[in-house]
């Protein structure tokens, strides 16, 4: 196969993790929260997912049925931490920023302990080819490609229709927007920010899982898994806060973020020891330049939601 | 005929925190009729109205909904009851269009389906004799547009008992024509309306009874037909307020401002202030009138250095009085010539002339600084920086809608907000705290600011007190121009009147005053000129003493063809 499409498969897979991430972040900021604890939840995300395998890896239940009980556990683990994310921010009405900070030293922290005690063998070994359906024959790229990726792409086509095609779309943006206004005309605030909160955190921790016991398959994974939850943040502004968007977005993170190790693998092309560090540096380079335009195309369509960041409280005069 | 009674509230008790909002209130609404609820600011006439909303539930008394009991805990209780509110703060998300506001939080049967909410909105819009573009996002309307997605959101979801929260105060008096035709259209068709405003003829012209409130508790409600302004107005204050503002001639006029063809664009690059040339003099008030959002804001922002001037010329007159003459700006035969001509005066006011005397003797003199001489300097404003306008005296108290967007921070005390016109000073580094808290304190007591204290956060205040604090602070330093855009918007009539006397004291002093209201009534009898700006061009500067509403009101309005064209 073409060295370059081999090359993009692979950055679709990679950015299979930021396309969880960022989707999952958004659904979160366009109820009018930025939860800086993505990466924390990712983290807590993938511990639970290993958790449940762990438990039930050698019981001798059918494959698929693992693989679902496992992103079942990744799911619920992930939804808990958005669940005291909101419990804190929306109900206790804390600083979203201090809340989400401490949350990603939580989760990552917290995330180390459970891995580290954990039979890796068990769950790496064991559902992995399941994940692979249905190239799971196939020894090029394309085996990457597995449940997991398209479960992620359709979650990011299924939310960005959602958000903009259908009624509770529009009452979560207008929560986000404006939650004065949409309490005025009686939407329940509170209910929308909790359930925006905990399906994105949710859909955020697939993301941990699908890197950890999918993309990376490996027992050192969760120790990198922190940095993609900060990425997936900064795709979030690069994909103007539309899901669809992200699909594009984590694409080319990925593809420079595996840039310093693949192209060595193309001909004509050398990489010396000092050009390898400078490589690494692409996606962070490219996440400063997305800030810098998304900055100055200054049209209002393309702005964070009005209220994020800021609590909302009723009876506050 | 007897009328049949839509809502009544019995015994309605409202607290926050050791405030009494409302208590005890009694109020009926008939079927059909127009209900005016009157009262001072902070009187407890909105919060009253966000209870039946449901923004706010009461801690005693009940609400009776067609003689049932109604529990509203929620925005949509209200409208499960067919209560509908139009907030004095549009309660619109600005991203969205109009239809997408309109729907917003209904659940309807069905698939979501814009096309038909359009069609839907147009017709209401049509039979209630409303214009709007279904499709158009709310961050490109204008004000009166807003309000009426406000009215036909409401209207969508078959509301019977519309509150209105001071619907006037934003819109042009054509635009209020053209909504009380609208709510008397809504009146025949047998639905409720409540109207909150302060404008009693209004009161006067649209509604049917009037409910009066004051400071919390329900005075008395009366039928419109037997009220006059007069009695309305004691009965809102409890004491009877003299309606006349005292306006007193120009002393010794001179030019303060002159501004020469000043063009302003806004963000869009489109002109907002075109070719506007005035002067402003000192000891008069100069009216600003126009239509909301005409390039009023744009042209104090220019003049106080805040707005990017295209072309044109702003240029301060500076009053220098008694500067000792130097030989660093004038020759030696020039200070001759100019003794001659009788320019300097000594200390005590006695001309001083050099006759006789020798060069020697004459720069001595000169050099003790003992000659003086009166003379204005001409500052060209386009220069400076917003802080060095207001170093030379040329002071902005501009108001914006929500009070306090410019000039205040909301969440700091009056202290502090006094800071911020004098952190600079200071020694080392440090702040001054004490002359700012001296200075809060004396604002505190000679305006009568109603206050807990010097720390409360001033976005707690009502309007009237913050106000009072915006314009303390900006007088307390002396300015040579005051300018105040809207200082009495929202306020009630006590406080209104507070602020009208201080602007005369300041003309008195010599100060030249700008002065931009809505109130064309007040803005005929506290002016001297009044200049009328209608789409960022000046139509007209009448004098106030001579000039009638409708003449003012016609500049306002007059038809701007080219503009018509281009657009």
């Amino acid at each position: 196969m073409n060295i370059w499409l081999n090359f993009i498969i692979e950055s679709l897979a990679f950015g299979a993790t930021f396309m969880y991430g960022s989707t999952g972040e958004i659904i979160t900021e366009k109820a009018g929260h930025l939860n800086l604890g993505i990466p924390g939840v990712m983290c807590m995300g993938g511990a639970g997912g290993c958790l449940v395998l762990n438990m039930i890896g050698k019981s001798g239940l059918p494959g698929p049925v693992i693989v679902i009980l496992g992103i079942l556990g990744a799911l619920a683990m992930a939804m808990l931490m958005g669940l005291i994310y909101s419990f804190l921010t929306v109900t206790l009405r804390a600083n979203q920023n201090v809340t989400g900070l401490a949350l990603t030293t939580f989760g990552a922290g917290l995330m180390k302990v459970i891995m580290s005690k954990m039979d890796s063998t068990v769950y790496l070994i064991g559902p992995k080819m399941l994940y692979r359906w249905p190239f799971a024959d196939r020894t090029d790229a394309l085996q990457g490609l597995g449940v997991l990726f398209f479960l992620a792409v359709f979650i990011a086509i299924a939310s960005s229709w959602v958000l903009f095609r259908t009624k509770v779309g529009l009452h979560l943006r207008a929560v986000g927007e404006n939650p004065g206004s949409a309490d005025a005309v009686g939407i329940n605030v509170t209910k929308y920010k909790y359930l925006a909160s905990c399906i994105g955190s949710g859909i955020a921790g697939l993301g941990g899982f699908y890197y950890i016991i999918d993309y990376m398959a490996s027992q050192e994974a969760y120790l990198s898994l922190e940095i993609f939850g900060w990425l997936s943040i900064a795709l979030v502004i690069f994909a103007l806060w539309r899901p669809h968007m992200t699909i594009l977005g984590s694409t080319v993170f990925g593809f420079l973020f595996s840039c310093s190790s693949q192209i060595a693998n193309i001909e004509g092309i050398t990489v010396t020891m000092a050009a390898k560090p400078l490589l690494k540096m692409l996606p962070y380079v490219f996440t400063i330049a997305v800030l810098i335009i998304t900055s100055i195309r200054n049209k209002r369509e393309n702005q964070p939601p009005a209220s994020l960041g800021l609590s909302y409280f009723r009876e506050e005069r | 005929m007897e009328k049949k009674m839509a809502l009544s509230m019995r015994g309605i008790t409202k607290r926050f925190g050791s405030v009494v909002a409302n208590h005890n209130v009694d109020l009926d609404v008939y079927e059909g009729e127009i209900l005016a609820v009157l009262g001072e600011n902070g009187c407890g006439k909105t919060t009253l109205m966000n209870m039946l909303a449901g923004i706010y539930y009461p801690d005693e008394g009940k609400i009776f909904k067609d003689g049932q009991e109604a529990v509203i805990r929620s925005p949509k209780d209200a409208f499960d009851l067919k209560i509908g509110m139009i907030h004095q703060h549009f309660k619109l998300v600005d991203l969205f269009t109009a239809a997408e506001n309109i729907v917003l939080g209904l659940k309807e049967e069905g698939r979501y389906d814009l096309n038909a909410v359009n069609s839907r909105v147009s017709a209401i819009a049509e039979k209630y004799g409303f214009h709007i573009d279904p499709q158009k996002k709310i961050y490109e309307m204008s004000v009166s547009e807003k309000q009426t997605v406000e009215i036909i959101k409401v209207l969508y979801r078959g509301a019977d008992i519309l509150i209105l929260d001071e619907p006037t105060a934003v819109l042009t008096p054509q635009e209020i024509d053209r909504l009380f035709d609208v709510l008397r259209s809504m009146k025949a068709d047998g639905k409720s309306i409540i109207i909150i405003t302060h404008k009693l003829h209004e009161v006067l012209a649209v509604s049917d009874r009037v409910a009066i409130l004051r400071k919390g508790e329900h005075v008395a409600t009366v039928d419109t037909c037997d009220a006059t302004e007069s009695s309305l107005t004691e009965m809102m204050v409890g004491k009877k307020v003299s309606l006349n503002i005292d306006r007193i001639d120009p002393v010794n006029p001179e030019t303060r401002l002159e501004i020469r063809h000043l063009n302003c664009l806004n963000d869009e690059g489109l002109p907002v202030v075109r070719d506007v040339s005035f002067t402003v003099n000192s000891g008069e008030i100069l009216g600003i009138a126009g239509i909301a959002g005409s390039g009023q804001r744009e042209l104090l922002e220019a003049i106080a250095g805040m707005q990017p001037i295209d072309s044109g010329e702003v240029i301060f007159i500076n009053p220098k009085k008694n500067r000792p003459v130097t030989f660093f700006h004038k020759t030696l035969k020039k200070v001759k010539q100019l003794a001659a001509q009788g320019a300097f005066h000594d200390w005590n006011g006695n001309p001083v002339s050099f006759n006789g005397m020798g060069n020697a003797l004459i720069r001595r003199l000169v050099g003790s600084g003992e000659v003086l001489f009166n003379e204005d300097e001409v500052i060209d404003l386009r220069n400076r920086t917003p802080l060095e306008i207001r170093e030379l005296g040329i002071r902005l108290s501009f108001v914006p809608e929500d009070r306090l967007g410019m000039g205040l921070v909301g969440s700091m005390g009056i202290t502090d907000n006094m800071m911020l016109r004098s952190y600079r000073k200071g020694h080392a580094g440090f702040v001054d705290r004490r002359q700012p808290r001296k200075l809060a304190e004396e604002i505190i007591r000679e305006l009568e600011v109603s206050t807990p204290g010097v720390n409360t956060p001033v976005r707690r205040l009502s309007g009237g007190n913050v106000q009072k604090v915006l314009l303390g602070r900006e007088i307390a330093f002396a300015p040579k121009v005051l300018m105040a855009a809207y200082p009495v918007r929202g306020l009630d009539i006590n406080s209104s009147y507070t602020i009208y006397n201080l602007l005369n004291k300041q003309k008195k002093n010599g100060v030249a005053v700008i002065f931009v209201g809505e109130d064309l009534d007040v803005l005929l009898e506290l002016c001297d000129r009044i200049l009328v700006i209608n789409s960022g061009a000046v139509t007209g500067i009448v004098d106030a003493r001579t000039a009638t509403k409708e003449e003012i009101g016609l500049l306002m309005t007059k038809t701007d063809t080219g503009k018509e064209a281009a657009q």
